[in-house]
């Protein structure tokens, strides 16, 4: 009986996927249980522009932005305003609530808008790689 | 004994496609939006402000052009990797208020709350709906019954009547004695539109003209199917959360093409890339199949000199789950139908006989068990490497990599959550 030829390589396979590293996810430390408390409810942003640098947050940021946590002011937030999203700290004065830039060369704060806004999640970290991060891997070096 | 019957909730995303675009696009806030089916051909999701435009469902995207041009519709094509991600996202949620819970479709679970006080299912059922709304952005209606079938029409209800707020509960006969008789028997879960006008030929036009039929008579006149359907009505459950659902029969992977396909190695990596994922599918369930057909057709619309089907099937030496060795079947079967000429316009490959994977036992004509088992191993640690790293992140390369054939899609949102190349961007 006439078989027709598979068109896997096996070898490839088996030489460039050792045994997974499964086994050992009990041991060492784990960035994602550090960083996301609410799996289903945490998702990543890209960061835009300097408005926050004051409060440790530059242009390229990955943020983490979880929405099961409730918005208080004080907390970096991800808000919609004007159909777009924005990245500011949420603040109360005078009974109403801002959302202020960290910048001086920025206008401190957002008034909300006649639409007002909407607090779609809280930041509850930032990522940052260094220039290291994306440097080409040695030649002897095994991933 | 409906009365202490355990109260089981279906919950479902509204417009869930539409909802999923609408998350991570805010200028989509109060904008008409509709969601296109497969080659960009019909709306199969449309928003709240989509509805109340008046644009039906499935309706071809050509006949409501004016309607999309006039009111500035936002038109999108499937991202179907985006609202993959946010049903994984909603069932995960709604998992913290129930262990027993069965995920009936991309967006519908069914949960079940023994012991729970029916008084308090409403207060329930407005809690879920305001969690999964604010963790996942998505909104659901939550629809409460002593059988599945009822939780399913209480959820139609949650939906129609705005009085309820998201949530209906269906669990007290005398509730139902009241409103099943507003219900058209068409919205009954499994009624359908072949079994609907029959119904109504027999003057059984609500939910509760069907209630009310006599079950021995149901059974008699549509089968046990009929029979379940007015027990379940009448609060008897008939269909537990935790039923298997009955064994998949066929699994067919089909798909329409952007354009005509007229190379011979262009159809045969569309149907190797069918087979492939056919094969991924019956694996993912355990089963192993026994036959394997592949199928490519003309436009249905063509002129009928240039129409053709081609067809061709064939038993397997043994029950297989194998991906290249299926992926060979196929190749071998187009030789027998592929003619050149006429531009394809779809293909499919269909397994079907399917058998748990464990009852193959190999025939005297199968592969040697050592080879088997090798095939056998690859097909795992594929199936394992595409969980952990995203689909296709190998595949045989006879499922090709370009995929010219594919379908149409111009109009798809980036997968948000799923890449780190296309994650919203935050203004600062």
């Amino acid at each position: 009986m006439h078989r027709p030829t598979i068109p896997f390589f096996d070898q490839a396979v088996a030489a460039g996927f050792p045994s997974p590293a499964a086994d050992h996810e009990a041991v060492g430390l784990n960035l994602d249980r550090l960083l996301i408390r609410h799996p289903a409810a945490t998702f990543m942003l890209r960061v835009a522009g300097d408005s926050m640098t004051g409060a440790g947050i530059l242009d390229g940021d990955l943020a983490i932005v979880d929405r099961a946590i409730e918005a208080r002011p004080g907390h970096v937030v991800v808000a919609v305003l004007d159909g777009e999203f924005v990245l500011k700290r949420l603040r109360l004065r005078g009974g109403r609530l801002f959302l202020d830039a960290e910048n001086p060369r920025f206008r401190a704060c957002v008034a909300p808008t006649e639409s007002g806004f909407d607090v779609w999640g809280v930041v509850t970290a930032v990522v940052r790689q260094m220039g290291a991060a994306s440097d080409p891997p040695k030649a002897d070096e095994q991933r | 004994m409906a009365a202490s019957a355990p109260p089981i909730a279906l919950v479902d995303g509204n417009n869930f496609f539409a909802s999923c675009e609408k998350v991570f696009d805010p200028s989509l806030r109060g904008v008409p939006v509709i969601v296109l089916s497969n080659n960009d051909g019909c709306a199969v999701a449309r928003s709240a402000e989509a509805k109340a435009l008046g644009i039906p469902m499935g309706a071809p995207l050509f006949k409501i052009r004016d309607i999309v041009a006039a009111h500035g519709v936002r038109v999108f094509s499937g991202n179907f990797e985006l609202y993959g991600d946010m049903s994984r996202r909603v069932t995960e949620v709604l998992s913290s208020f129930t262990p027993d819970l069965e995920v009936y479709s991309v967006d519908e679970s069914f949960l079940a709350f023994p012991g729970m006080d029916h008084a308090r299912l409403l207060d329930l059922g407005q809690v879920i709906r305001k969690r999964v709304e604010r963790w996942t952005g998505i909104p659901v209606g939550v629809g409460f019954g002593p059988t599945k079938t009822l939780a399913k029409l209480a959820n139609y209800l949650a939906k129609k009547v705005t009085m309820f707020d998201g949530v209906a509960s269906l669990m007290e006969a005398e509730v139902r004695q009241a409103v099943l008789a507003q219900i058209p028997v068409g919205e009954v879960w499994g009624v359908g539109r072949a079994l609907a006008p029959r119904l109504e030929a027999m003057g059984i036009r609500s939910a509760y003209d069907l209630a009310a039929l006599d079950p021995r008579q149901a059974r008699r006149a549509f089968t046990v199917v009929g029979e379940r359907l007015v027990r379940e009505l009448n609060g008897l459950s008939c269909l537990g959360l935790d039923d298997v659902p009955p064994a998949r029969q066929s699994a067919v992977v089909s798909r329409s093409f952007g354009r005509a396909v007229t190379s011979r190695a262009e159809l045969e990596e569309a149907l190797a890339a069918f087979a492939h994922r056919a094969a991924e599918k019956i694996r993912a369930e355990g089963l192993a199949a026994c036959y394997v057909q592949a199928y490519a057709h003309t436009n249905r619309f063509a002129e009928p000199e240039s129409r053709y089907a081609g067809c061709a099937g064939t038993t397997l030496i043994e029950p297989t789950a194998d991906g290249g060795l299926l992926i060979g079947e196929v190749k071998s079967l187009l030789e027998r139908f592929w003619r050149p000429g006429p531009g394809f316009a779809k293909a499919g490959v269909m397994l079907a006989g399917l058998v748990p994977e464990a009852s193959s036992m190999g025939s005297l004509f199968g592969r040697p068990a050592p080879k088997r088992d090798k095939a056998k191993r690859l097909m795992a640690a594929m199936d394992a490497l595409n969980a952990r790293m995203g689909r296709d992140t190998i595949k045989p390369l006879a499922a090709g990599l370009g995929k010219p054939w594919q379908g149409k899609s111009a109009h798809r949102s980036k997968a948000w959550t799923t890449r780190w190349a296309e994650l919203p961007v935050v203004r600062a």
